[in-house]
This record gives C-alpha cells, structure tokens and sequence, in this order.
C-alpha cells in the first residue's frame, strides 16, 4: 500500500464531497426565492440515497470483481461480487506500486456517483415533486449511472486480477480521465430528457423569476472549483506528476473559460455578468474533465476557450427549440462534456500521460483517438437519454412528477416541504404546533382565540 | 392638518430629513416601495436572456403637518429630492380629518 496516495484519494474524496452542496447552492443561487429549499434539497438528498444504494449494489455494479467470467456482460456491469461492500476491507486497488486501500477507492467513487444525479437536478427546477425526484435518482442510477460508471472507470485488473471492466475503457480506449462522458455527459442527456417529460413552466420564457441570489451562485461556483481539484487531480488516484498535470490544466481551461464567457456577454449583451463568469467557470471544470490527464496546458488553453465561448452561445439553445432547461445543464454540460470529449481527439499528448495516454491529431496521432472519443460520447449520450426518457415519463404516468399548478405559482418550497427560505418579512404568524408549545399567554389573551398561522 | 405624501429616489432620503428638519417638523415614516412613472424600469441579463425589471426601488415619505406649513414643507421636499433626471419621484398633499397621539390620547393639531 502506498501511504501518500492513500492521503491523497482520502482528501479527494472529501473534496469531491463538498460539490455537492456546492453545486446545490450555485443552482439554489439561480431560482426564485420560493423554491431555492427545494433546490437545495433535490441536490443534498443525493449524498442519502446514492450513498445508500452504493453500499448495498451500487459500488458493486460499477466496480465489482470478477464479473461474470469475463464474458461480454462483464464489460456492460460490474458483478455482485462486492454487494454492500463485502471484500473491499482489508484489500488493495490499483497498480503495484501505487495501491491504494480498496476502501478509499470506494468512497472516491462514491462521490461521482453522488454529484451526477444532483447535476440533472438543474433542468427541472421549480416544478419537481421531491419524493419523485428522489425515486428518479434512484433508478437513474442503478440503471444508468452505475453501470456507465463501469463502462467508463472500471480498468480491468484495477480492484483484483479477477477484475474485468468496462467497454469503453478497455476495448474501445476512449481517452475520458475524470467523467467527461460518465459525469457530464451523462447528466447533461438526462437533465434534456427529463425537461422533456416535465414541461415547461407556468409562464416560461416570458415570466419566470430571475436569479434571486447571484452571490450565492458565485460561492457555490467557487466551492465546485476548489472540490473540482479532487474531482480530477484525484482521478490519477496517485500523488504524483499525473495528478500535478491535472491540477495544473483544470486551473488553466477554467480561467479560459470564464474568460471567453465574459467576453461573449460583452459583445452580445453589452456587459460581462457575475452569473455568466461564474457560469463560464463550471463551463471550463466541465470540459477539462475528461481532458485534465490527457492533454498539456496548451491543450487545456484551448479547451477551456472553446468551452467558454461555446457554452455561453449554447444556453440560449433552448429558446430557440423551446424546452424549458431550467438552469441550462444541456448548455453547459452536455454541450462542455461533448467540447472536452472531442476536443481530446486533437489535443492529446501521450508525453503527458506516459502510462495511459495517447496522440491525438495535432499531436501526430491521426483521427485514430477522435472516432474513439466520438462513439464514447455518442453512446452514453444516447444510452443515459433514452433511459432518463422512460423512467421519467413511467414516473410522470404513475405517482407524477410536477407539483400542481397552484403549489408551481405560490411556490415549491411552501408546498412540498412547508418551509419558506427566508423571513425579512416581520411579523407573519405565531407557532401552533403541539409537540414544541409556544410560551403561556394570559389567560384572556388564550380564551380570545388560537394563533393565526395556517 | 395635512398628509404630505412624497415619492423619492432613495439616495435622497438624508437631504429629505434634513430639509424638514430646518423647518422644525419632529417626526416622519419611511417606507420601501416599487413602481414606475415616466423612468420605466430597466433590463437585466441573465445568461444572455433579458429580464425586464417593471418596477423601480422608490422611497415613500409621509409626513403630518398644520396646513399653513403644508406649502412649505412640499417646496422643501421638492428642492432637496431634486436631481434634474426622469424618475426624481412625485409629492401630494391630502387633506387630515383627524390625528390621535396614542400615548396620551390628544387630537388634531396637539397630537402632532
């Protein structure tokens, strides 16, 4: 075992951790202030139920051993092998000389699994019944994520020489270091689809609310660029020159792209906004993603340019075709999931990645690695669409998805978790609950009447 | 008696309490408001889509005052609230029935 990539994996782990809510509070920053609770919640909810479902099939499904007898089903799913996370104490992952505990592994994983689900939140905000949502994500997962997950990070060999892993990792070699693909990818198809299924909402585009609370979307934008860092340094699963190198280009393509956000808004609108350079960043975190290992900063220059510019003339897409994308996870993160994908087909440079890379076409290798990284694109886009589709419309026929029309306009937080965001109201109400009583009042004071909250 | 009523930009709101204050009046109510007049409101852009902001933040003072100090307390709201520019607000005077100071119960003119 190697002790200082187990420190780093650990520490990536937890900062990978903190996206989630970081992400809740960039999308909770963009929606009205009657339904950002909600928002919050659809986000902060996934560290429950994926949490959960990792340690009973999840972990097991991406990454289990010695699946099926290394036959064709094993490169679609993992085995049963690890079901709540049986054999994974006591043992090592990786490659000899950098082994790590399988345990921290897991966990690692365990935050990419949390954070895709929560990154499809984005398109259906203000109109999503929670506890659908929540049965949302836990199908999503179990049919979509997990075994993507597996298609995309599972290395043969990497849990145990037993292991057998995913397609696009080991046969096609798609180049996708930290879930270009499986993350972004993946999230961006199911946030279209499930826009699709829910509708727009009341009044969109003309009357819907603007950002309530653009610092919060500013905070919640730096807090997923510091857990980012984990996200895709911590992808080299060791503490070495692979991870400096991510580090070093996820730094550098999301400054670009925050760049080239900006400068779009100043010559389209007029003036650079603070939700647009914040925007520009996740952009740039987006599309180095599956870049960050394969490509030199040079290439993560570019990338993060194209990202930016790409992505701020992406999100008015869904005027255009008229799909109500609430928070716009297909501009940003479809669209910079497929610029970082594909962009790797040119930028590559197997100089940065000696062990595990390869040449794209600037860098000698022909369009050898550009088909490879189309057709992983292409098919967890189709794949995660077409199943995020039917699971939503089946939830959407069933229990249903969207909240009632009058609970959408007095607001989704009152109606589906009786709470209101914030009081600067004044006085409103007196509590009325049993179970904490208020403090005794005169006794012709009570005799007049009961409290007024209702 | 009489109710001055007066719709300012909010940044005029020290010049406004100064001003009545040279004039010897002891006590005014502030209140946060939105609307619009002949400004209109302004544009916002949020991820390249606009946002048309209808209403303008204004400030709402009223102010009770006898009636022979009703003009001049206008022409010192107008001078101190005065910027030249489209939106510098509005100020109306209304006739007051009655004016009861609740602490003590007074009426009319005393309770002022």
């Amino acid at each position: 075992m190697n002790p200082g990539d187990t420190a780093w994996v650990l520490a990536s782990a937890a900062l990978v951790m903190l996206m989630t809510p970081g992400l809740a509070f960039f999308y909770g920053g963009m929606v009205s202030s009657k339904s950002v609770l909600n928002m919050l919640m659809m986000n902060f909810i996934t560290l429950g139920v994926v949490g959960v479902l990792w340690l009973v099939y999840g972990y097991s499904e991406s990454f289990g051993d010695g699946a099926y007898g290394g036959g064709w089903f094993g490169r679609i799913v993992g085995g049963l092998h690890n079901a709540f996370l049986s054999h994974t104490q006591g043992t090592l992952a990786g490659p000899k000389g950098d082994q790590i505990p399988t345990l921290s592994f897991v966990m690692f994983q365990l935050m990419f699994a949390v954070i895709t689900p929560a990154l499809i939140s984005g398109s259906i905000a203000d109109r999503t019944k929670f506890w659908s949502w929540v049965l949302f994500v836990s199908v999503w997962v179990t049919i979509v994520y997990f075994p993507v997950a597996h298609w995309v990070f599972s290395f043969d060999g990497f849990t145990g020489v037993s292991d057998v892993g995913g397609w696009i990792a080991n046969k096609l070699k798609a180049f996708d270091f930290a879930g270009g693909t499986a993350v972004h990818i993946n999230a961006g198809a199911a946030g279209l689809a499930l826009a699709l299924v829910l509708g727009k909402r009341k009044g969109w585009p003309k009357n819907v609310a603007r950002p309530h609370n653009v610092p919060h979307v500013l905070l919640g934008a730096a807090l997923l660029w510091f857990g980012w860092y984990g996200f895709n340094a911590g992808s080299a699963l060791a503490a070495g020159d692979l991870a400096s190198v991510a580090f070093t280009t996820t730094t550098i393509a999301t400054g670009a792209a925050l760049l080239g956000w900006i400068v779009v808004e100043q010559f389209r609108d007029g003036k650079p906004t603070t939700l647009g350079a914040a925007s520009g960043a996740i952009a740039g975190l987006v599309a180095i993603t599956p870049a960050c290992g394969y490509v030199d900063p040079m290439g993560a220059l570019v990338i993060g340019i194209a990202a930016g510019v790409i992505c701020a003339l992406a999100v008015g897409l869904k005027y255009k075709l008229g799909f109500d994308d609430s928070l716009d996870v297909v501009g940003v993160h479809l669209f910079g999931g497929i610029v970082g994908t594909l962009l790797i087909g040119f930028f590559a440079d197997a100089s940065v990645n000696p062990s595990g890379g390869g040449n794209g076409l600037f860098h000698g290798g022909g369009w050898n690695q550009m088909w490879r990284q189309a057709v992983a694109a292409g098919s967890v886009l189709v794949y995660s669409f077409v199943f995020a589709f039917i699971i939503g419309w089946i939830i959407n026929k069933t229990i249903g998805f969207r909240v009632s029309a009058e609970a959408e306009i007095s607001g989704i937080d009152e109606a589906e978790h009786a709470e209101s965001a914030y009081e600067f109201t004044g006085p409103t109400g007196t509590r009325t609950s049993v179970s904490a009583p208020p403090p005794p009042v005169p006794a012709t004071a009570a005799a007049a009447g009961k409290g007024s909250l209702s | 008696m009489k109710l001055v009523t007066a719709i300012v930009k909010p940044f005029t709101l020290d010049d406004v309490k100064a001003a009545l204050e040279q004039l010897g009046l002891l006590g005014m109510t502030v209140s946060e408001v939105r609307g619009y007049g002949r400004q209109k409101g302004h544009t916002e852009v949020y991820r390249g889509a606009e946002y048309q902001v209808d209403f303008v933040a204004k400030l709402r003072i009223e102010v009770l005052v006898e009636d022979e100090v009703a003009d001049r307390t206008v022409d010192a709201v107008v001078t101190a609230a005065r910027t030249g520019r489209i939106g510098d607000g509005k100020v109306w005077v209304t006739p007051v029935d009655t004016v009861v100071r609740v602490r003590t119960g007074e009426r009319g003119v005393d309770a002022l």
